[in-house]
């Protein structure tokens, strides 16, 4: 695709330790409601960006392993007291159900086109279902499913071994960001691994991938189901964060405006999606603060004019710039040097 | 008995319901290979154009048979001409672009209308079957089912247009050789699908009432059915409605509609895995 970056290679580290320091060090000069709802965003942005920017996987119902996630959390806590392990089964399960769903869909060899439609009916399953479980007879352990109204007061997340100490506030944005920072490190090793090389090889042309004898569905499978572990991640903070949980994560615009951060952001990138979801979720908080303007209306049109102008994402097309940029410089300098030396030539021979 | 005629009424409408929202996006998937997500919202937009011809005093049958589709045909028009045909060939990106106009549509319907539910009522009364209730303005959508399908098969087997429509469907290249412009072509065909959804729009609104998002309701039973159906047209949505609409009714009838609904889905995605190219990619190949 873009060719810019291209999974591997050299990592900006010194980026890397700035961005960690500001993330870490932004308690202390402001409050974290707002940022700690942009990290959500932003894990769940890279989960989708890992997998559509580099195996070529584009998932139209991300929204549902975000969604498993929440709602697996919110029953679990109902059920054990330590939210710890919670914690993992909101990981755990949409992982499993996205490994069933991608080896269905991979092994089958489903072209693009049906694997965006079955990745929506997905969804859409998903949210018909939560919407209808209103009563006493849906109920999982002493967690009822609450249809159309969700799931309120569930116990959140605790100090691991203590469920008397709650991590809120200050405390649960550490928490998010530091499973940020550690879910752009697993990203950016499995594309420094020969596994992260496979897919961008798979994304580039499968057919050879296949022919050199790689098992692609199941490489598919894997990164699908990494994808959906981490999107289940964000669904859980996302729990925490809201202290409760509806069939609205499932929803068409949930599903719609990660596809959105991401592809505005940029594919084949990791920073991408993550700038796309802070400065498209500082733009959606603020559109909620007006009547006016709805945020559906302008998330669309920025959709279509990326779409048609910009298809790579914002990212890529500045770093395509910047390369453009440096060429011209570079060609420059060539001819000012070719100038000089036959400049100098009278002079030799003089 | 007389249950029995209920169900199997209950099944024929909802057979002629998932044909009719599907026809538009029918039309223009088998003909352009194009997924246009903004079908939803075009069905949305032939409602809110009835109901606004309704509320200003003119005969609601004219609306919806006729200024509902008009209204929504140029706005397909509009849209092809300034985005879906920079991306033909393109799906992935067809796709997304599409989602982005039901977004952009969705927010504009809501800065007009505002995002509270408007509704008018059906032109035709109930009547009795034994002691169950019914909807006469069913059996009216059941009829105008069958005539829209019917008079969309004359025209794609029996006319000069349906005969060159068919052919860019097949070979842009001999078309254009022929002496047509393939990207006309094109835009007409997606016109029409975008008339049909507003037809669909029109003639369910006294049904459904009308929200901003009432599209999302749509989009997912008319894309199923499409996908399902396969590249031929009328063939493929035909019997993938049959399929869905009788396993749909008779789930709901043994459990609920939801049931019903989430029946519908999954059995959705097991034909998909079966047969990834509809329905009509595996039987009926030479079917319009």
């Amino acid at each position: 695709m873009t060719g810019s970056d291209f999974g591997a290679g050299r990592m900006p580290w010194i980026w890397f330790a700035v961005a960690a320091v500001a993330l870490l060090g932004l308690p202390l000069v402001a409050r974290t409601d707002t940022p700690a709802l942009l990290a959500i965003w932003c894990l769940f942005a890279l989960s989708l960006g890992l997998m559509w920017g580099y195996a070529g996987i584009l998932s139209f119902g991300h929204a549902a392993y975000y969604g498993l996630g929440a709602y697996t959390f919110a029953v679990a806590s109902f059920n054990i007291p330590d939210t710890t392990v919670p914690l993992l089964l909101a990981i755990a399960v949409p992982a499993v159900v996205a490994a069933v769903i991608g080896a269905m869909m991979f092994y089958g060899r489903i072209s693009d086109v049906y694997l965006g439609v079955i990745t929506l009916v997905v969804t859409l399953i998903l949210n018909r279902f939560m919407n209808a479980t209103a009563g006493d007879a849906y109920r999982i352990g002493n967690a009822r499913l609450g249809g159309f109204n969700g799931m309120p007061a569930f116990p959140t997340l605790n100090v691991p071994g203590d469920p008397a100490a709650a991590i809120y506030g200050d405390g649960l944005y550490y928490v998010i960001a530091v499973s940020l920072l550690l879910a752009y490190l697993l990203a950016r090793w499995i594309l420094t691994s020969d596994f992260g090389r496979i897919l961008i090889g798979i994304r580039e042309n499968e057919q050879r991938m296949e022919l050199l004898g790689y098992n692609v569905p199941a490489y598919k499978t894997a990164i699908f189901t990494i994808s959906a572990g981490m999107a289940g991640l964000a669904g859980c903070f996302f729990a925490n964060y809201a202290e409760i949980v509806t069939p609205g994560v499932f929803s068409l615009g949930q599903t719609a405006e990660v596809l959105i951060w991401v592809i505005v952001g940029g594919l084949g990138t990791l920073i991408g999606p993550i700038l796309g979801a802070v400065v498209l979720g500082v733009l959606k908080l603020e559109l909620g603060r007006q009547q006016l303007i709805d945020n559906s209306l302008v998330l669309g049109a920025i959709l279509i004019l990326v779409v048609l102008f910009i298809p790579n994402g914002f990212v890529p097309f500045f770093m395509q710039w910047r390369r453009r940029l440096a060429r011209m410089q570079a060609q420059r300098r060539r001819v000012g040097g070719v100038r000089r030396r036959r400049l100098a030539m009278p002079d030799a021979e003089a | 008995m007389d249950y029995a005629a209920v169900v199997v009424l209950d099944i024929v409408y909802l057979i002629a319901f998932l044909v009719l929202i599907s026809a538009g996006l029918a039309v223009v998937f088998g003909m352009m290979r194009v997924i246009n997500l903004a079908h939803g919202e075009f069905v949305m937009l032939g409602g809110y154009a009835t109901i606004s011809c309704a509320n200003h005093g003119i005969n609601i049958y004219l609306a919806m048979l006729v200024i509902a589709p008009i209204v929504v045909g140029v706005i397909g028009l509009v849209v092809e001409r300034l985005i879906v045909r920079f991306l033909y060939g393109r799906m992935i990106d067809t796709m997304l672009a599409t989602w982005g106009l039901s977004l952009l549509l969705i927010g504009l319907v809501t800065l007009i209308f505002g995002n509270t539910a408007m509704s008018i009522p059906a032109p035709i009364s109930g009547y009795a079957i034994g002691r169950f209730q019914m909807g006469g303005y069913n059996l009216f959508i059941i009829a105008i089912t069958a005539l829209m399908v019917f008079a969309l098969w004359m025209v794609l087997r029996y006319t000069r247009v349906g005969l060159i429509a068919r052919g860019a469907m097949q070979s842009p290249e001999v078309v254009a050789s022929l002496g047509y412009n393939p990207s006309t072509v094109y835009m007409l065909t997606f016109t029409a699908g975008a008339a049909l959804s507003g037809l669909a729009g029109g003639i369910l609104a006294p049904l459904t009432g009308l929200l901003p998002s009432v599209g999302g309701i749509y989009i997912a039973q008319a894309f199923i059915t499409v996908i399902t159906g396969g590249a031929a047209v009328i063939a493929g949505t035909l019997t993938a409605a049959a399929l869905f609409g009788t396993v749909d009714q008779l789930v709901a009838f043994a459990s609920t509609p939801v049931i019903g609904e989430l029946a519908l889905l999954i059995l959705a995605i097991v034909l998909l895995r079966l047969m990834p190219q509809g329905i009509t990619g595996r039987f009926f190949r030479n079917s319009t």
